[in-house]
């Protein structure tokens, strides 16, 4: 669409960025002070430079939070994307059925992330959750989420699966839901097979929405932190000690702000490189979708 | 190819029908002959769309059975029905190239790699797409896009009948024309059997042979553009074709004249014969061309005004109150006219009469 | 047929393992403690509402509840004022920089919250406003305002730009048609952006607990004691968690009509 050429434009963006600028610049510049800092206690404090970020780069810790990281939500988005088109390809398209399962599927995303936490920690407990109980018990597999790792993990992806899932399919329904009819009509009188019909006609049209849902599940998996950290703490050990709950513990847990500031800063650094790359890609997709 | 048969069918959207209003299509009995090139002509909501739906297996019937060559086909789907179909957008397989979504459907049917590529290049050339054969679809123009949904049924050399639901919606007015053309063309060489759904006469009246009226449902007439215009079996077809539409006044009859708010107008014998036995209210029909205006007093002439007078350049449309109705009459360029008193002629060949809508004949 | 119907069982069996763990909480909450420990049922056997009564009768408890929806409200109130403006600039003007701004204001969008945890702390409490509901609120803003931005200029970009052209020519100035004609006009949008500051505040709790002490804390912050009191209570932790379920799920019912069409424009 075109647009109009107008440079007071800026004023009506105004209350934004003050909000915003408010909310992320300020922040942002104390924890930059933070970074070239060695914080004891109040009023003390020494300029270190770089040492900050240097201690950072070398920390395994954080090399293997990162890692992690990354298998988690290459993981996540394995698993989530398909089953999202799934349960979309299954949903009703018409009649009551319709609303009632779009309330059910969004349920999860409602629900306070700690709450979340809290409804897997009670649900995969071998004494008093169903699940836990089950695995336990009746089919006689040792299964604890705070002992093993193993199963902490899975915990962990059944949680992430269970509680986002439903964005990726709702998000793959609408897309769905958003192809004209006369495809369908079109692709039956061409004789194309259903497999045929999902691969030429309702693939290449969700593709627009299907891109957003990986750039939003890839995000907000990469910042995880409620969940694992109510189910979990990032344990046992550090083996689900992910970016964010590892950077916690550094800021509140041991104080140590210096770091914390730095690995804050070159964490956001990352995220911002990842999202400026998916914005490239996102608006070409934008192009590719209304030709 | 195939000559396409309708044994009463009928078609509602509700699950239990009940009145006729329910129904979408009312019962219908119609043949389309083997080759025609048939228009279906209606306003929005008439169910010409439907109708195409039926033919195609998209939609099954609420009642009756629809005959290819005279086998009943009523249950089977659309792929089955070797036919093809040409929407008001253009629908295409974004991801392919011109050649695979040609190549598509021939696919489905499993045919040889050889055969594949030897038909979708024939059909390339006919509808001038061999250029752009390696190109994605997805970036051609609205016209372009169109011929490849046609093309795609024409690729399948056992295409019993091409259908089209409004196909030239999106195209630019200056290419309506040539792609229009082309379609002639095609059935000419092809010799199949067309049927084209649209809501613009001029449309309908430049493509067909044989143009189908539809209207609430049914089927008024079928006749080629002549007859409609010269014969309209319904008041909705007089009405509907030709512009300015038939007029139409109430009257009443007496042996071989009619009475118009008392004023007398004649007929023929043929045209009071066939009334004679008519129940419903009478309605006398005229077309706007036959009427003949003359703003001096002349034989048979009655007594009306001329109100307005439209000059639209190879000919004039006259507005007159006859008896507080309004007619229009269509005049040639060189019959003067003036706005004021008039005289007006019914030729009594040139008049029809309807009962209930309907023709009396 | 057929093949209509496995894809039935499989929606069904898909939505029984979503309601499940649900389930079992609410299973949790209408048993006491020491039931819940001694025996594993699949159902509430003496079912007791004893775990609700507390939480409703005990202010600590419910004043969590009031304080969740005080923020949650000022923050969506907050991120369409500011939103909606700044948004018609981005879908109608071209000016210097609109594409950096834009593209800034969205990775504050994707911006991890730890990172801005301790100095949010610090921010709040220097300006005095530590422990009140605009705090949280104001801290919101961060993820939730880009997101409105983003949301309402996609709805905005749908409406012909004709329309504001015609009511200029009219004599309308911006503030009265934007008021008068441009807002109704996006109903479905701002009901949609609503919905989703709605939904990002009320599920987020990093912030709300950082943020605030006893006065403005969040229910999902005050469920925590369950933890730290008398061991741990899990039929009362139960019970709080089924009560943060309910505004969501209330929500959702309203805007159900409406959710369709805000996923179909590819926002969110």
């Amino acid at each position: 669409m075109n647009k109009w050429e107008n440079n007071r434009a800026w004023l009506l963006t105004i209350p934004v960025l003050i909000i915003v600028a408010f909310s992320a610049i300020i922040p942002l510049m104390t924890v930059v002070n933070y970074s070239v800092q060695d914080i004891f206690g109040p009023g003390q404090r020494i300029f270190v430079g770089t040492e900050m970020f240097r201690s950072v780069l070398h920390d395994y810790r954080l090399r293997d939070a990162l890692w992690r990281q990354f298998l988690f939500s290459g993981l996540v988005l394995l698993i989530e994307m398909p089953l999202g088109v799934l349960i979309a390809l299954a949903m009703p398209k018409k009649g009551w059925s319709v609303s009632l399962a779009l309330v059910v599927l969004a349920l999860p995303l409602l629900i306070p992330w700690n709450t979340i936490g809290t409804i897997w920690m009670i649900f995969t407990r071998p004494d008093i959750g169903l699940f836990g109980a089950t695995i336990n018990n009746v089919l006689g597999i040792p299964f604890d989420h705070t002992a093993s790792p193993i199963d902490a993990w899975i915990t962990l992806m059944l949680m992430e699966v269970w509680h986002w899932t439903p964005l990726v399919a709702l998000l793959a329904y609408a897309g769905l839901r958003a192809i004209p009819d006369v495809y369908y009509q079109a692709a039956k009188i061409d004789g194309a097979s259903p497999w045929a019909t999902f691969r030429y006609i309702q693939l290449p049209k969700m593709r627009g929405v299907l891109t957003i849902a990986l750039l939003l599940r890839f995000m907000d998996s990469f910042l995880i932190y409620a969940e694992p950290f109510v189910l979990t703490g990032g344990g046992p050990g550090n083996s689900t000690t992910f970016l964010s709950i590892y950077l916690v513990k550094l800021a509140v847990g041991q104080f140590d702000l210096g770091t914390a500031a730095a690995f804050s800063l070159i964490y956001f650094l990352i995220v911002e490189v990842l999202c400026f790359l998916f914005y490239q890609a996102l608006q070409n997709v934008g192009k590719g979708a209304n030709p | 190819m195939a000559r396409i048969e309708f044994d009463d069918v009928a078609h509602s959207y509700l699950r239990n029908p009940q009145k006729e209003t329910d129904y979408a299509i009312k019962t219908i009995r119609n043949v389309w002959d083997d080759g025609g090139a048939y228009a279906l002509l209606g306003p929005s909501g008439c169910g010409k769309t439907t109708l195409l739906n039926i033919i195609s297996g998209l939609l099954t019937p609420t009642k009756g059975r629809v005959l290819y060559n005279g086998i009943d086909v009523t249950a089977l789907p659309p792929e089955k029905r070797n036919i093809a179909q040409v929407f008001q957008f253009p629908v295409l397989y974004d991801t392919m190239t011109v050649y695979e979504n040609l190549a598509f459907p021939l696919q489905n049917r499993r045919m040889g790699k050889i055969e594949i590529d030897q038909r979708v290049h024939e059909v390339a050339e006919i509808l001038d797409l061999t250029a752009f054969l390696k190109h994605k679809a997805a970036g051609l123009a609205a016209d372009a896009k169109q011929k490849i949904s046609l093309g795609r049924g024409l690729v399948r050399s056992d295409v019993a009948a091409i259908l089209f639901d409004e196909p030239l919606t999106v195209i630019d007015p200056h290419l309506k024309w040539h792609l229009r053309r082309k379609l002639k063309e095609i059935h000419e060489q092809l010799k199949l059997t067309l049927i084209y759904v649209t809501h613009d006469q001029m449309e309908a009246l430049t493509f067909a042979e044989k143009v189908v009226i539809m209207y609430e449902g049914e089927i008024v007439q079928t006749g080629t553009p002549e007859e409609l215009f010269e014969n309209p079996e319904h008041k909705f077809v007089g009405f509907f074709i030709g512009s300015p539409g038939m007029n139409f006044l109430r009257c009443r009859l007496d042996g071989n004249v009619v009475y118009v708010d008392g004023e007398r107008i004649k007929l023929e014998a043929k045209t009071a014969d066939a009334a004679q036995k008519a129940l419903g209210a009478l309605e006398l029909g005229i077309r706007p061309k036959y009427l003949e205006v003359s703003s001096t007093p002349v034989e048979n002439g009655l007594a009306a005004i001329v109100k307005n007078i439209e000059d639209l350049g190879s000919y004039k449309i006259v507005t007159i109150l006859f008896n507080d109705k309004t007619l229009y009459a269509r005049l040639p360029e060189d019959i003067p006219a003036a706005k004021g008193k008039a005289w007006v002629v019914f030729p009594p060949q040139k008049i029809k009469l309807y009962s209930d809508g309907r023709l009396l004949k | 047929m057929k093949k209509g119907r496995k894809k039935l069982i499989g929606l069904a069996i898909y939505f029984f393992l979503l309601l499940l763990p649900i389930y079992w909480m609410l299973n949790m909450s209408l048993r006491t403690n020491a039931d819940i420990l001694s025996v594993l049922t699949l159902y509430p056997a003496n079912p007791t509402f004893e775990n609700y009564l507390k939480i409703f009768t005990d202010s600590s408890w419910y004043s969590g509840y009031i304080n969740s929806i005080i923020y949650v409200t000022i923050n969506t109130l907050i991120s369409l004022m500011v939103a909606l403006p700044a948004a018609y600039a981005f879908s109608r003007y071209h000016f210097v920089g609109d594409k950096q701004v834009f593209f800034w204001l969205l990775t504050n969008r994707m911006a991890p919250a730890a990172v801005f945890l301790l100095p949010f702390f610090q921010l709040y409490s220097t300006i005095g406003l530590l422990d009140t509901h605009i705090a949280v609120a104001l801290a919101h803003c961060l993820f939730n305002v880009p997101l409105a931005v983003w949301i309402l200029e996609g709805f905005m970009s749908g409406i012909p730009r004709e329309i504001d052209e015609t009511a200029f020519i009219d004599g309308y100035s911006l503030p009265r048609f934007f008021i008068t004609i441009f807002i109704p006009l996006i109903r479905a949008g701002v009901g949609v952006t609503a919905f989703f500051c709605f939904m990002f505040s009320w599920v987020e709790l990093l912030f709300a607990r950082t943020l605030t002490v006893t006065n403005a804390k969040p229910i999902a912050a005050v469920m925590t004691r369950t933890i730290s009191a008398t061991g741990l209570d899990w039929g009362l932790m139960a019970a709080a968690g089924m009560l943060t379920l309910v505004p969501g799920a209330l929500v959702i019912w309203f805007v159900r009509n409406h959710l369709a069409k805000g996923f179909a424009l590819g926002r969110v």
